[in-house]
């Protein structure tokens, strides 16, 4: 096992090499530059302002001073948020992305799982239909209508929560970006566990410990969920990832200062370092948390060994 | 919405004294126990840094933060800030201020002659690299230009500090409008000690020093910037709010939520689909007032048939200004027929001859030109229309090509690019016509006109006429440049067609009934120290 998460390290490190180096070429060769705007500026006052981002040297070098500052965990200046550097934005945002998205993956997690197997021990009721409408509805609910819905029904027709805001994380603050993050994933789990709980109710070893009687609970709980949850889990990791790095409807409906949005306006505003510091960071999680399912794999399924 | 002209009584080398500036709450008026005031604050400022700023959120900030020389009031008039009075030489070139010995920095250091000339020659030193450097080589500061371009040291910029309380300026000619320039954050003066402590983490919640009415006590990127009352403020006593949070919110949308749910007080913009329902529902918070920028169409000049004097014309003609303003923006904007927005402060535009014309008198000479220029049903003219991603961009060129389709029979193509892609485009003359807007930076007709001279950054149109840039260079040294102006916008609007202006902007905001004390002007400064929340 420990060899198997040494060699999942070390194989981290070209995978994030090459992405940090398509990723850096790429944005670099999207038209326009961080400093072109409305107003366009004299020449000798833009010669300044490259200069003083090295934006004047050719790209290779660029990509050298951006490689060595990062050897040094310096994640450069941001040439949006000109008073920050992206490590300072990086250091205030993503906690609060993180605690939406735990929170959130919690949620999701319990009911999503709960929803899939109440409809899946009901398979074709009444139960199962109304179970996974609901759910299903998450899929067809996408967060930049759920969002404004919260707002209008929890904040302007009753004054229970809210609009915005984070305030450090109190908790009228988190409900609806909780609600607004998890919604979709409940559905998906939902379905995914469904599924799943379907195939495995019908597989032998059940057939087998229904013959010996064994009471309902027990076949569920202790010989079911387990193999069932192998296709659930290999969705968390990529999952988790996205729910923890937050979502720019959040941020932008909510106020949050969360790290979704920099995503997108980093992109837009050719915020290059942005652009990067977010990339390495959803890069590095998107890793180190498929190399979890896969250590998790192992831990549940007997099948599965390194 | 006409302004009298303060140019006059600025070349009159006389002293300068008017009322101070803060809150002017009326008598009678019963002020609320709580004096918080939550401002929408647009997308989240680049910087703090007043010599670095260039976007109007990190503006509105910083005139809470900082004081200037002068600051503007509701109609864009002059108001004495730390200066209280200066006076000019004869030739209107070197201009001194004295400044006011109660003005202080929120850690209690007395404002000095010493600060501005440190923020004056910050704003130009390279090293700085501030987006605004032009800011300073406008009025012609001496040796403004050779710094910015690295012939000259900072040091030699024509700024000094006679003593700890007169500062002056000397400018290579006479520019009328010098002193209102002194209201704009890069001619803010600027805490030596405190930046070069800090360097580029002066701004920050924990380090920051202003001479405003406010100073910060927390910046969350993209959450909340919240400002206190700075007790060291010469004007604190007339200062009403305490307590002043920008909640950084970029769409229109999700800022209109806040405000209904009671979250904000003074929103920056509002979303333009919800206007009408909003002027219905709550017609007394629904603020509309007149901005100073015009929206209109850039025709490029460098390609045929747009180089065509009677294509542009067409064009022109045949948009109904009238039908955009009522029914497709339909917030209160004014239609343009000339470049320069009406509400500027000394210029009252002159109307062009085809504004008087109706519709379908332009109509009709649109078709005449156009078939003149040998454009008919046979070979009818197609092109594309460029605009940047936006909703309202697209509402308009979609109304503005069924008017020409309608009237002229052309065929329109519409091509929106986001919009660094978009400035590039336009920059590299790569496209037929294209959707333009632009917003003034002081209040003086030049801020509109300069844009369409051969040699400006930004005439991506490259319209080129040697009598307009005449005209213009001259107005920089009248007295009274009005009639060159109107000469220009008759040569490059009338004559010329250069553009085809389409409306003036407006600001628009929602303003709860109990703030008191809000007064844009034109160029949209507004303060909060001039603000009250009245008991509700």
């Amino acid at each position: 096992m420990l060899t198997f998460i040494l060699k999942r390290i070390l194989e981290a490190i070209p995978t994030l090499l090459v992405l940090i180096t398509v990723s850096f070429f790429l944005m670099h060769s999207a038209p326009g530059s961080p400093f072109s705007g409305e107003r366009t500026l004299p020449p000798e006052v833009l010669a300044n302002i490259n200069a003083k981002y090295h934006l004047d040297e050719p790209v290779i070098n660029q990509f050298f001073y951006y490689l060595g500052g990062l050897l040094q965990g310096d994640l450069g200046p941001s040439f949006r948020y000109k008073d920050f550097t992206i490590n300072e934005l990086i250091a205030q945002s993503f906690p609060v992305s993180a605690e939406i998205g735990l929170w959130s993956f919690l949620v999701a997690l319990v009911i999503g799982v709960g929803c899939g197997v109440i409809a899946a021990l009901r398979q074709n009721s009444w139960v199962d239909y109304s179970v996974m409408a609901v759910a299903n509805l998450g899929i067809v609910l996408p967060n930049f209508v759920l969002a404004p819905l919260c707002i209008l029904v929890f904040s302007i027709y009753n004054q229970w929560l809210p609009p915005g805001g984070w305030n450090g994380g109190a908790w009228p603050y988190l409900v609806m970006p909780v609600i607004a993050m998890s919604t979709s994933y409940i559905a998906q789990i939902a379905r995914i566990t469904r599924g799943s709980m379907i195939e495995t109710m019908h597989s032998n070893f059940i057939r087998t410990a229904k013959a010996k009687g064994l009471p309902k609970h027990r076949i569920i709980f202790k010989h079911a969920l387990r193999p069932a949850m192998l296709p659930v889990i290999s969705y968390l990791g990529p999952a988790f990832v996205g729910i923890i790095t937050g979502s720019v409807i959040v941020d932008v409906y909510f106020g949050t200062g969360g790290i979704g949005q920099h995503f997108i306006n980093g992109a837009l505003n050719r915020d290059y370092s942005m652009v990067m510091g977010v990339t390495i960071l959803v890069g590095t999680l998107t890793i180190l948390f498929n190399a979890v399912v896969d250590v998790l794999y192992a831990l549940i399924d007997p099948k599965i060994r390194y | 919405m006409k302004k009298t002209l303060l140019a006059s009584a600025i070349l009159a080398s006389t002293l300068i004294t008017a009322p101070s500036y803060a809150a002017n709450v009326p008598a009678g008026t019963e002020l609320a126990d709580v004096q918080d005031l939550v401002r929408g604050g647009g997308s989240e400022p680049a910087t703090l840094d007043p010599q670095k700023i260039e976007g109007t959120p990190g503006s509105a900030r910083a005139r809470d933060l900082f004081e200037g020389l002068y600051n503007l009031d509701g109609e864009g008039n002059l108001v004495p800030g730390v200066a209280k009075s200066y006076t000019a030489n004869e030739d209107n070139t070197l201009y001194t201020f004295t400044l006011r010995q109660d003005a202080k920095w929120s850690n209690g250091d007395p404002v000095t002659a010493h600060d501005f000339v440190y923020g004056f020659t910050r704003a130009v030193d390279p090293a700085t690299a501030s987006p605004y450097a032009w800011f300073i080589e406008i009025p012609s500061i001496t040796n403004a230009s050779k710094i910015i371009n690295g012939e000259a040291e900072p040091s030699t910029l024509g700024v000094k500090a006679l003593d700890d309380y007169t500062f002056q300026v000397s400018l290579d000619r006479p520019v009328p409008y010098f002193v209102k320039m002194t209201a704009h954050q890069t001619m803010f003066p600027a805490p030596k000690k405190t930046i070069e402590k800090w360097g580029s983490n002066w701004t920050k919640a924990e380090h920051i020093v202003s001479n405003g009415a406010y100073k910060m006590d927390e910046w969350i990127v993209n959450e909340k910037m919240v400002f206190s009352r700075n007790s060291h403020y010469w004007n604190d006593d007339k200062t009403v709010i305490n307590q002043v949070t920008f909640l950084p919110i970029e769409s229109p949308n999700a800022e209109l939520k806040r405000f209904q749910a009671g979250q904000m007080d003074l929103s920056y913009e509002l979303p333009n689909d919800h206007f009408k329902q909003l002027q219905r529902d709550i017609p007394e918070q629904v603020v509309v007032t007149p901005m100073l920028g015009t929206y209109y169409y850039q025709f490029n000049t460098t390609k045929a048939p747009y180089d065509d004097v009677r294509v542009r014309k067409a064009l022109s003609y045949a948009i109904d200004r009238n039908v955009i303003t009522k029914f497709v923006t339909g917030t209160g904007e004014l239609p343009a027929y000339s470049f320069t927005p009406e509400v500027v402060n000394g210029f009252n535009p002159a109307t062009p001859e085809y504004a008087t014309w109706t519709q379908k008198e332009r109509n009709e000479k649109a078709q005449a030109l156009l078939e003149e220029a040998g454009f008919d049903k046979r070979n009818p003219l197609s092109f594309n229309l460029l605009y940047n991603t936006n909703e309202n961009h697209k509402k308009i060129a979609i109304a503005v090509a069924s008017m020409w389709k309608k009237t002229l029979g052309v065929s329109v193509t519409l091509e929106n690019q986001e919009w660094k892609t978009y400035l590039e485009t336009k920059k590299h003359q790569q496209f037929d016509i294209a959707r333009a807007g632009w917003i003034g930076d002081y209040n003086e007709a030049s801020t509109m006109l300069d844009l369409l001279t051969s040699t400006h950054g930004n005439n991506d149109g490259k319209y080129n006429n040697a009598e307009y840039d005449r005209l213009l260079a001259d107005a920089k040294t009248l007295q009274n440049p009005s009639e060159n102006y109107n000469q220009a916008e008759a040569i490059a609007i009338e004559q010329d067609m250069a553009v085809a202006p389409i409306y003036q902007y407006t600001t628009k905001r929602l303003v709860k009934p109990y703030v008191g004390g809000y007064s844009p002007n034109p160029e949209d400064s507004i303060y909060t120290r001039d603000m009250y929340i009245i008991k509700h």
